[in-house]
């Protein structure tokens, strides 16, 4: 019986930075064009980056766990 | 807001409100525990899984208060109420760093709040009682904003109205609320939460996809806003303005860093049964910030469908009563008003948490038995509603706003002696303390400027920065609790102790 040790050292945390660039940053996206299905780029840019950054998360969580 | 009594949508509404007070007295029996210790009634037994706890934090961040807020501000002011996405998504990356960590050191020293950690990371009662009392400070106003929640849908049935007959509605209902939290603790609102979301789920989308048929497609809903903002004179828009860029990246930045320093989150992120729950939650609750967003359309949708209200407040109810059947008002209402219920229940248990462990049993009575923990908390829960009921009562409901505003600010002011104290760079505790002071003051004084506006014309080099007041006090108690650490560093005081070991926040799994 051994212990599994915490590996949340990994440098792959550093990617979880992507979506505070990506959301903070505003000149990325705000604009209206190109939209989709009516919505401007603004508001599905945003909607976007939320599986983004739960697969971002999935992605770290497997590297650590 | 109708006149009349809505009786279909009211009859509907009692039904369900009535099925979560039954399932609110029968929680305490759901994996019955000791409810004589504190942590049984106060965290659950930090025994709930992946989905209870995704449940419970959904419930509980995303409250009702922001089914309201939010598509109110989208309503009034456009692109800049969307705000409320970047922040929470950005909350999750530092849910997922930071917190398995703030699990497992309180779950190695039972510690039950996030002053319990500071109190015993620095060995510091003051800088664990600052802590304490700003999240109190914080979580009053937010508690009594729920209310305005529930009494925004009330009167939208048409049975609230002026004066003190008008609040009785609410008072019976927050009753029900404060009795059922003392008898079943945090066990209640986790299974009403369950049944909220559900609720919540069906009825936005429900709205999403009807309202917008009948509107004619969402780029008719965003056209007719963008004209009605332009007819408004267009400081705002269906983009941000120049001038709203740093308001919005640096009121979402700062508002992810304060979300989960509140007692309320703090203690749905403590309640679950491991740090792995805790990382899972991390990847899962943003399903919920769809919903947000979706959400805030609904003010874009209230513009397209020609709503026309006197508070924005009561733009979603006013909302649901043109499009929805009567029946299905009632079961919106009913969603949002639950959804009141529990973070107000979370939030009355995270200060009532605070408040035994971190006041009375620090500073009056050091030798409390468990029970006696479990039972000053059962009181303190009760006592923390009936404030903020008499809050939204007696007082003008923009007081509330405006202190939940400033709450935000505060809370902040604990984050660098909170999540600075997970990791290796210990600072001294009595230089936050006095870090934690000068933003607390600082914070206050420039939202008294500005009117409780929450953001600071800050001048450097003569070009105008607004910035979100929070995030320049909190930088400031920042540099302050680094600078003073230095300091009292050359001089050897102030070191404090600390009763953690670094492998105490580490997730070692056996294997």
């Amino acid at each position: 019986m051994g212990e599994k040790s915490d590996k949340s050292g990994t440098p792959w945390v550093w990617g979880l930075l992507l979506p505070y660039i990506g959301l903070l940053w505003l000149p990325f996206y705000n604009m209206r064009e190109p939209s989709i299905a009516g919505f401007p780029f603004f508001y599905w840019y945003q909607f976007a980056w939320v599986p983004l950054t739960s697969l971002l998360i999935y992605l770290v969580y497997r590297k650590v766990k | 807001m109708s006149d009349t009594i809505n009786w279909t949508a009211l009859s509907v509404f009692v039904f369900f409100f009535l099925l979560v007070t039954v399932i609110g007295f029968f929680a305490a029996r759901w994996r019955a525990g000791d409810m004589s210790q504190l942590s049984e009634w106060g965290l659950g037994g930090r025994r709930f899984g992946t989905i209870i706890t995704w449940f419970l934090v959904g419930g509980d961040f995303y409250t009702a208060y922001t089914v309201i807020a939010v598509p109110a501000l989208v309503y009034a002011v456009g692109a800049y109420g969307f705000f409320a996405l970047p922040y929470t998504i950005l909350v999750y990356p530092f849910v997922f760093l930071a917190l398995p960590r703030l699990w497992a050191v309180c779950n190695k020293h039972d510690y039950v709040t996030g002053a319990d950690f500071v109190h015993g990371r620095y060995g510091s009662a003051w800088l664990a009682l600052a802590v304490a009392l700003t999240g109190l400070l914080a979580t009053m106003p937010y508690i009594a904003l729920q209310l305005v929640g529930m009494q925004v849908v009330i009167g939208g049935l048409g049975i609230g109205g002026e004066g003190f007959k008008g609040e009785i509605p609410l008072i019976v209902a927050f009753v029900i609320l404060a009795v059922y939290t003392y008898a079943s603790g945090l066990r209640a609102p986790a299974m009403i939460a369950f049944v909220k979301d559900v609720m919540i789920y069906i009825v936005v989308i429900a709205a999403i996809a009807i309202i917008p048929m009948q509107l004619g497609g969402y780029a008719a809903v965003f056209d007719a806003a963008d004209k009605a903002f332009q007819a408004k004179g267009g400081a705002t828009g269906l983009v941000l303005q120049p001038a709203q860029l740093m308001p919005f990246a640096t009121l979402a930045l700062g508002s992810a860093f304060a979300g989960f320093m509140y007692p309320h989150t703090m203690t749905g992120v403590l309640s679950s049964s491991s740090g792995d729950v805790v990382r899972k939650n991390a990847m899962l609750l943003p399903i919920y910030t769809i919903l947000l967003g979706l959400i805030a359309m609904l003010g874009y949708m209230a513009i397209a469908a020609g709503v026309t209200v006197k508070s924005p407040t009561a733009v979603v109810p006013a909302l649901f009563l043109k499009i929805f059947p009567d029946w299905f008002v009632g079961f919106s209402f009913a969603a949002i008003a639950i959804g009141a219920l529990v973070p107000a229940a979370i939030m009355s248990i995270g200060a009532a948490n605070l408040f035994t462990r971190n006041v009375w049993r620090t500073f009056v009575n050091p030798n409390m038995t468990p029970a006696a923990e479990s039972s000053v908390a059962k009181l303190v829960s009760l006592v923390v509603k009936f404030g903020a009921l008499i809050f939204i009562v007696a007082l003008p409901t923009q007081f509330a706003i405006d202190l939940q505003l400033l709450g935000g600010v505060w809370i902040l002011q604990t984050f660098p002696a909170v999540v600075l104290g997970l990791y290796k760079t210990r600072l001294r505790p009595s230089a936050l303390l006095v870090g934690w002071a000068t933003g607390m003051i600082v914070g206050t004084l420039m939202a008294y400027q500005m009117g409780l506006k929450p953001v600071y014309p800050l001048v450097i080099g003569g070009t105008t920065y607004s910035v979100y007041i929070g995030v320049l006090a909190g930088a400031l108690n920042l540099a302050v609790s680094a600078g003073a650490s230095v300091l009292f560093g050359l001089f050897g005081v102030g070191k404090g102790t600390d009763e953690t070991s670094p492998g105490d926040y580490l997730l070692n799994k056996a294997v």
